[in-house]
């Protein structure tokens, strides 16, 4: 007589490995087109160990206690004016740039991991994407429903789908992922599935999530405790892919390494918004970005390359131009958002005396020294009644699409710069880094859409920068925008609050 | 090799193609060591703008929210055109003088270290 129930193993075999099929009269390879270009040479797919061993069945009953508590929460969260809890309504622009900036890329990572999911050849594999294509999914739905109550009190959250695909610095996280999706399955999988997933994730999410606890606001930190099992099993997965390629074929070693050096580089440059959100605006703070860094990046990431070692992979390519920018970054990136803060979808300010000492404490060889003199300046100027917004629009890095705002390590008062021809045309670069980037692959990043570009050739409306705020970006100008001080969102809280 | 593609031959789209700004070219314009503006700014200019007129509207517009800017010596201002030292024509065009398409045009002014002389 047959066991009713089926014992983990079997039940494993049969909802996985046993749901592929073999090719007896269609070629193989045709079935799977995109697995040989990037060059990568799988000899034995069998070979894969599954990172973790769920199946669909007791994966949606997981996912739907977690899905039962967390909406439970959201609700309580709503019904009780969470909002008026969190530490300063400041707190609540970080929310909005989150929501602008990083949920749409959990969309980006569900597209994503739902391709690789389709076209790698090895069932193991196929199946541990589609998994994580639909925590993906579920990450964005449950990020928007947890911020959909900030929507209801607050400016700037209520057009982020539309932003996302448009506003100049939402290209940044925007591009960062259209590269990874339109590369090849395994260059995808070191992009996000390990570099960022397993390296870098624990930097953004961590620090927020914290910072969420640390400032009132119980719907992020709870939906951040719903998704963390998640990540870990995400995080599992980017590594077991890394080994796998490196273990099945010595050729795979230089090209792994090679994307590894890329997406670490571009994976940085993403995090500086990160690094601005901790060290700028969280109104009650974690930890400084620098310590965040060297906790998460320098030891942690550390450990993990010394284990990678035995298979010849090294530290990604410029880790020690990384850490001295760690002491800069998240300075040069407020300042940029402060000074662009009549064209941005969140409030900027100048820090209170409080923080600029903070950040002296946090970063004694660079605060003082070269970011304390831009907020003296700014001061100066708003007491004037000049609260300085600069004029013009800035020059974009070709790869990552920041505005080139990063400087040159050994003389961090002059802006780094670097540039290249390709077929008659010059494009330019924030770094080194960048630059290696485009000079691999110039035919991919031609087509890159930088947003001053696009607005110069009259594709973003306008030629009036107000209208091309509100009518292309969709910014509610006059409230999204701007400073804090004298906002509607500053206003409505004293009024919530009770001050004058 | 230019591109890692499914196909061979692959060709992106030139997005940002001279053609493609209506008559004018971009030009980048960057201040050095003055960090108060956060990078170098871009202008889509005609290729027959003289240079004069960068001096009397462009400059002006970009940095003249900095303290400093009333005060600069343009007589001992240091030019780089595309990393190259460069010494303006007033009277000459942009393209006369090799500003094309995508230039960078830098200028550092010796006696002025900024903002509280910190670079700002």
């Amino acid at each position: 007589m047959a066991a009713k129930k089926l014992n983990i193993k079997d039940k494993y075999r049969l909802l996985t490995r046993d749901l592929d099929w073999d090719f007896s009269y269609e070629d193989r390879k045709k079935a799977f087109p995109y697995e040989e270009f990037e060059g990568i040479k799988i000899t034995d797919w069998d070979k894969w160990e599954d990172p973790f061993r769920l199946t669909m069945d007791s994966y949606w009953k997981y996912q739907a206690e977690k899905e039962k508590k967390l909406y439970a929460i959201f609700d309580a969260f709503s019904q009780n004016d969470g909002h008026l809890n969190v530490s300063d309504p400041r707190y609540v622009n970080a929310l909005k740039l989150f929501l602008t900036g990083v949920s749409p890329l959990e969309y980006q990572a569900y597209q994503g991991f739902a391709q690789v999911g389709r076209q790698f050849s090895g069932v193991g594999a196929r199946v541990a994407c589609q998994m994580q294509s639909l925590d993906e999914l579920r990450h964005v739905q449950t990020q928007v429903h947890a911020m959909s109550h900030y929507n209801k009190f607050f400016d700037g959250l209520q057009e982020f789908s539309h932003q996302h695909d448009r506003v100049w610095y939402l290209s940044v996280p925007r591009s960062f992922f259209t590269d990874a999706r339109s590369a090849g399955p395994f260059e995808f999988m070191v992009a996000i599935g390990f570099s960022f997933e397993y390296v870098l994730t624990n930097l953004l999410f961590v620090p927020f999530m914290s910072g969420a606890a640390h400032n009132g606001d119980m719907a992020t930190v709870t939906f951040g405790f719903s998704a963390q099992s998640d990540e870990a099993r995400h995080m599992t997965l980017g590594l077991e892919v890394i080994k796998f390629m490196l273990e099945q074929h010595e050729d795979n070693l230089p090209i792994v390494q090679k994307w590894i050096d890329k997406w670490f580089w571009r994976g940085t440059r993403l995090l500086t918004i990160v690094s601005m959100m901790m060290d700028y605006m969280l109104p009650n703070k974690v930890m400084s970005w620098k310590e965040a860094w060297e906790v998460y990046f320098e030891e942690a990431g550390g450990a993990l390359f010394k284990d990678l070692a035995r298979y010849g992979i090294t530290m990604p390519k410029y880790s020690e131009v990384i850490e001295k920018e760690k002491e800069h970054i998240s300075h040069q990136a407020w300042w940029t958002f402060y000074t662009h803060g009549h064209a941005t979808g969140f409030h900027t300010w100048i820090p209170s005396d409080e923080e600029l000492d903070w950040l002296s404490e946090k970063y004694p060889d660079t605060f003082d020294k070269y970011y304390r003199p831009l907020w003296e300046l700014a001061k100066e100027k708003e007491a004037k009644g000049e609260r300085f917004y600069t004029t013009g629009l800035p020059q974009l890095c070709q790869t990552c699409q920041i505005p080139m705002l990063f400087t040159e390590m050994d003389n961090p008062n002059q802006n780094s710069m670097r540039d290249t021809l390709y077929k008659g045309e010059r494009y330019h670069f924030c770094s080194d880094g960048c630059c290696d980037i485009f000079e691999e692959e110039p035919e991919k990043y031609v087509q890159a859409w930088l947003p001053v570009h696009q607005i110069f050739q009259g594709n973003c409306g306008g030629p009036d920068m107000g209208d091309i705020l509100s009518e292309f970006y969709k910014i509610n100008v006059g409230a999204d925008n701007m400073d804090m001080k004298g906002s509607p969102d500053e206003e409505r809280w004293n009024k919530w609050k009770g001050k004058a | 090799m230019p591109v890692y593609a499914l196909k061979p031959n692959y060709k992106g789209e030139r997005m940002d193609r001279v053609e493609n700004f209506g008559g004018n070219q971009l030009v980048y314009f960057g201040w050095d060591e003055h960090r108060m503006f956060c990078a170098a700014k871009a202008f889509p200019l005609p290729p027959s703008t003289p240079f004069a007129a960068v001096m009397e509207n462009v400059l002006p517009e970009a940095f003249g929210q900095h303290p400093e800017f009333s005060q600069i010596n343009w007589d001992t201002a240091e030019w780089l055109l595309n990393n190259e030292p460069f010494k303006p024509q007033m009277n000459a065009t942009l393209e006369s003088q090799g500003i094309d398409h995508k230039s960078l045009v830098r200028f550092k002014t010796p006696e002025l270290k900024g903002y509280a002389g910190a670079g700002v």
